[in-house]
């Protein structure tokens, strides 16, 4: 690994920066240092703000407050052409290839202006290609490249508009193991001919294994930066998660013995492919219990989620809520039978953001009362349950015929959560039902899932926020590579703990137990 | 609250810019715009224009109502063109047939017609369903097809029969016809105009009153989120599909029940077309696809007033061409205005400005 040194000037430094989207503070006083030829990440939660983030610095989208500096010199970007003439380069997690295209045809789109599209531009990427690693004829038919060749083609790209400074978005996300490794090894080649890397990931091992800084942002805001030789990735994950709550406070348990939900041998493959995404999941979930689910994100906790909604098929499996059997029923008819459900992305899935709060109280209930009669909507019951929750869940808002996307985050998130915990649910299905929102709803939030809980509600609650996992739930369970691989009591587990069983690092206190049969690949 | 400004303003100035911009069409032809706006605007008076003007009105107006049906959830049906056609021919071979009561004779006819052209769309809907086929696609095809067939069942050794120089179906009994209201020598205005308006008063209620009009838009503005609400997409895109190729299906009921009495090969072509810019036009809400129809009928009948001051009556597909797209830019300018106007003002209600 080269040593960088410590007097040149950064590559980049992002200083202050602040970006408001209406309702939000997607990134606010974020700083930011990069130094040249190393390998920088920038780790966070999904959600976090890191997209945002890169998105400034590659020019997509301009910082209300803060500069950004590359090579000492302040700059502004109003597009990522901008970018590009500073020597700024993105690799997008999604490939952005024409399939139909050759090698050079899509390394050459764009940028004809650079070398011509005929035999000098061929020349030149033939030139930059050895030291993506990237072996093949620039002739060749994108469509019959690999992901990995094609990640190579992509970062054949940027090199080629004369990029210094990369931005490499989740690049693993998409490879295998032995690909991470080649990857890698690219890289740190790059790297040695003086390339500088801003490597955006969640993965902590990878990050540590790659990155020569680490810098964690959370909630919009950069919380440190760290050297990942010294700090644990239980450290890391920490960082990312933050321990903004109260120490959990104890309280009488109202589980009862009553199964609400039983998951039994729960699998789903892959759409793209045959790698399990579930795989093997028992679960149950008791009337007046919550049952933490833990995990880096990626693990398939959204599959999970979705699976039991019925919105996505299980490969094999079972489903009950109660005595009834969901296994082969759709997503509206499971809502029926009593599940309520907070997905983990608002905007795209709990909300339809143009049209007034009344009509979203309809979703998701336009075939029960008190918002529908039949195949008819009643919209005066709609209209007044909708001022209902406004009053009871606290939601800000000047009336309940505007549109959902006037609303902030947290008041969004509470006229979600009390339409889900409206026609009596047995069961609640909470994702992230915290995530983005101010402090005041996330309070207002977990007491109402408290209170529900006391009247005898089962909730399955999934969460990346583990003070938010261990404050609210009687069970917690681990989750890993779409299996469930530990319990863990909340009553004594610690965010370290469970941290290090989340990345596999295997079960170092008595708080966490494996699950016996599930064995963990070793890294 | 700013309702007037958001519905309203955008497409009386995308009119506006519209009409200036034939203007300068015009004036670059060597036209002088006023007269021939004027001459546009006198034609209405004369002869049987503005009962022409009322009878395409509703023709229009029912076939973008069903290409509004699939707007609503973002489905493309470019089909109605095909899908009327191949209605129309059927209506006509089974209306001519044989002879019912009065009344009965007709709603059997406008009843098949419906469930031809919902058949039709039926292809590209399972297409897609099933096999992920993009409607667009399909639709279009179906459009070719839609014309060989018509042209095949309307000759002589299968269902047509000659009738001077022209082809057609044979006449359907006078059970079947639909009275008009008669103004004399200023033409007659179809009685199933009627049956379009109805059909706009149904679309409302059911876009605003039933839980399918709520899935639909529902469907249409957040896919993902009607799937957590519970909306079956395949079921949504097949009954949407469905009901859009039905109001097809009646496009040309009208003309054949009001006046021609018969499929022949004068029919008229390019409505389904049409549809698609009123639709467009109208932002699929039935009052102003009503309005965009009448546009749009009214463009039609009085560009014919053109050729007498020595203008291109082409010019009327340049202004049609350029209100759609005016339209079109018109309304996301405003949105998105309005969008962020509203978000400041709620944030200024609740004193605390959208941080």
């Amino acid at each position: 690994m080269s040593t960088s040194t410590p007097a040149a000037t950064p590559a980049v430094v992002l200083s202050g920066i602040t970006k408001r989207f209406p309702g939000v503070v997607a990134n606010s006083d974020v700083h930011l240092t990069v130094r040249a030829g190393e390998v920088h990440a920038l780790c966070g939660e999904n959600g976090a703000g890191k997209s945002t983030l890169m998105k400034i610095l590659y020019g997509m989208q301009q910082p209300d407050e803060g500069t950004i500096e590359v090579d000492g010199k302040p700059v502004r970007f109003r597009s990522p052409a901008d970018a590009i003439k500073a020597g700024i380069g993105m690799v997008h997690q999604h490939f952005m290839l024409a399939d139909n295209l050759t090698v050079q045809e899509n390394v050459v789109l764009g940028a004809e202006s650079l070398h011509g599209i005929g035999g000098k531009a061929r020349k030149v990427i033939q030139g930059l290609a050895e030291s993506t690693g990237l072996t093949v004829d620039p002739g060749v038919l994108v469509e019959r490249l690999g992901v990995a060749d094609r990640q190579r083609v992509e970062i054949l790209k940027v090199l080629y508009r004369g990029a210094k400074v990369i931005i490499l978005d989740e690049p693993t996300a998409v490879l295998v193991p032995q690909e991470v490794d080649e990857l890698f090894a690219t890289l740190r080649g790059m790297q040695e001919q003086g390339f500088t890397f801003l490597f955006i990931s969640h993965k902590l091992d990878e990050v540590r294994a790659i990155a020569d800084s680490v810098t964690v942002i959370r909630r919009g805001t950069t919380v440190g930066t760290a050297d990942p030789k010294t700090v644990s990735s239980r450290q890391l994950a920490e960082m990312m998660v933050g321990s903004e709550l109260p120490s959990p406070e104890t309280r009488e348990s109202t589980v009862t013995d009553k199964v609400v939900l039983l998951v039994e041998n729960l699998g789903l493959v892959a759409e793209e492919g045959t790698r399990p995404v579930l795989d093997g999941i028992d679960l149950v979930v008791r009337s007046g219990e919550v049952v933490g689910i833990a995990g880096v994100e990626g693990n398939g906790q959204t599959e999970l989620v979705e699976t039991i909604m019925g919105m996505r098929k299980a490969h094999h499996g079972r489903v009950l809520l109660g005595d009834r059997d969901l296994t082969k029923l759709g997503t509206l008819a499971r809502r029926e039978a009593g599940i309520g459900y907070v997905p983990e992305d608002r905007h795209r899935q709990g909300l339809l953001l143009t049209q007034p709060l009344w009509a979203n109280r309809i979703l998701g209930y336009q075939t029960r009362t008190p918002v529908s009669k039949g195949q008819w909507l009643d919209l005066p019951g709609a209209k007044k349950d909708t001022q209902r929750i406004v009053d009871e869940f606290d939601v800000r808002t000047p009336g309940i015929d505007v549109p959902a996307a006037a609303l902030s985050g947290g008041n969004q998130q509470k006229l979600v959560v009390g339409r889900e915990l409206s026609g009596d649910p047995v069961l609640l299905i909470a994702s992230h039902p915290t995530r983005g929102v101010d402090v005041g709803a996330q309070a207002l939030i977990w007491d109402e899932i408290k209170r529900a809980r006391a009247r005898g509600l089962a909730v399955l609650l999934i969460s990346a926020d583990l003070d938010e996992l261990i404050g609210l739930s009687d069970t917690i369970k681990v989750m890993l590579r779409g299996r469930l691989v530990a319990d863990a009591d909340p009553s004594t587990v610690t965010p370290e703990d469970l941290g290090s069983a989340m990345t596999g690092a295997g079960a170092t206190s008595p708080a966490v137990e494996a699950v016996p049969g599930a064995e963990v690949e070793g890294e | 609250m700013g309702i007037l400004r958001g519905k309203l303003l955008p497409p009386a100035l995308a009119i506006l810019f519209s009409a200036l911009l034939c203007g300068v069409a015009l004036v670059v032809s060597g036209a002088n715009p006023a007269e021939a706006f004027g001459a546009m605007v006198s034609q209405v008076g004369e002869g049987t224009t503005a009962v022409d003007i009322i009878n395409s009105t509703g023709t229009y107006y029912i076939a973008a109502l069903a290409v509004a049906i699939g707007f609503q959830m973002n489905l493309f049906n470019i089909g109605v063109e095909g899908q009327y056609r191949v209605a129309a021919v059927v209506a006509a071979v089974f209306g001519g047939s044989f002879a019912l009561p009065p009344g009965l004779h007709a709603l059997a006819i406008i009843l098949v017609a419906a469930l031809v052209g919902a058949l039709w769309a039926a292809i590209p809907a399972i297409l897609k369903v099933t096999r992920g086929v993009n409607e667009v696609i399909s639709t279009i095809m179906m459009n070719g097809l839609a014309l060989g067939l018509a042209a095949y069942l309307i000759r002589e050794d299968v269902f047509g029969e000659l009738r001077g120089n022209n082809i057609r179906t044979p006449e359907i009994h006078e059970s079947g016809w639909v009275p008009g209201i008669s103004f004399g020598a200023s033409g007659t205005v179809f009685g199933l105009v009627f049956l379009a308006a109805a059909l706009g008063i149904g679309y409302w209620v059911m876009m605003n009153r039933t839980r399918f009009g709520f899935e639909l838009k529902a469907s249409g503005e957040s896919s993902t989120a009607a799937a957590a609400g519970g909306v079956s997409a395949k079921k949504m895109v097949l009954i949407a599909m469905l009901l859009s190729g039905g109001i097809a299906g009646l496009v040309s009921m009208p003309e054949i029940l009001g006046r021609d009495h018969t499929y022949n090969l004068n029919f008229p072509a390019g409505i389904g077309f049409s549809g698609i810019a009123i639709a467009l036009l109208g932002r699929n809400h039935p009052g102003g696809i009503a309005f965009g129809a009448l546009l749009w009928a009214f463009l039609d009948k009085s560009g014919l007033a053109l050729d007498n001051v020595g203008v291109p009556r082409e010019i009327v597909t340049i202004m049609q061409g350029a209100i759609v797209l005016s339209v079109v830019v018109a309304y996301e300018v405003v949105r998105r205005f309005e969008l962020a106007a509203e978000q400041r003002r709620v944030g200024k209600e609740l004193g605390t400005v959208a941080a």
